[in-house]
């Protein structure tokens, strides 16, 4: 169908994309300086090195049962590789893993500092309420 | 073909070499977690060049299984950390 030479020219190239993205994440994880970063180098071969890779299988051999197993991983892969990349992102900054210093903007702190000031306020006002209806009807507060 | 080959070769070991690296050394979990995620990856990529330049599709199931086992190693080991910190 595809003349043999055409087909390992690309065949070769997928191969060295593949490789040259997990290289160039080998590299991030070496030189990079803290989660964050790190984890930024690390998605690159998950997606592009993976597609290029299942592209070249199914070009060399060419059959419905290859093609579905082949888009399953690519799916399953895709659907998967953001929600585990965003759960370890968040741990790293729930554990103050993140070097502040190397942030150019912080959105997520200014968020918590307005969430925690509206939870502080409410448990203030609740606070009173509830001394209140302490007063009035003697029953025991839980906290 | 040959020499190009060779490279790929050298590019899928810079990359599990410096994965493996930052596993062994990582400063902390989390590092050690992603690294571990880029090493499977690259298991795979290795794997799948093996299946493109011999003309079989042999070992699409254990890329398959790699996929799901990296899937849940990180996120289970996410949920950890997160847990261990509140406590």
């Amino acid at each position: 169908m595809i003349p043999d030479g055409i087909r390992d020219g690309i065949t070769v190239f997928l191969i060295l994309l593949a490789a040259l993205m997990c290289a160039a994440a080998g590299v991030g994880l070496f030189r990079f300086p803290d989660v964050l970063s790190r984890l930024h180098a690390a998605t690159k071969p998950q997606i592009l090195g993976l597609m290029a890779i299942c592209l070249d299988i199914a070009l060399n051999s060419i059959s419905v049962g290859s093609f579905a197993l082949i888009t399953a991983i690519i799916i399953f892969q895709s659907l998967t590789a953001p929600i585990s990349a965003h759960m370890v992102g968040r741990a790293a900054y729930r554990s103050d893993h993140v070097r502040r210093e190397l942030l150019v903007r912080d959105e997520l702190a200014e968020s918590i500092d307005r969430a925690e000031q509206d939870a502080s306020s409410r448990r203030a006002a609740a606070g009173r309420s509830s001394s209140l209806a302490e007063e009035s009807s003697a029953a025991p507060a839980e906290d | 073909m040959q020499i190009a080959l060779i490279l790929a070769g050298v590019l899928f070991s810079i990359g599990g070499v410096s994965a493996l690296y930052r596993i062994i050394r990582g400063p902390s979990l989390l590092d050690r977690v992603i690294a571990t995620d880029v090493f499977i990856v690259t298991i795979m990529c290795v794997l799948g060049t093996e299946m493109a330049l011999n003309h079989h599709t042999d070992s699409l199931p254990v890329m398959l299984v790699l996929a799901a086992f990296g899937f849940v190693g990180s996120v289970s080991f996410a949920r950890f950390m997160a847990q261990q910190d509140e406590a």
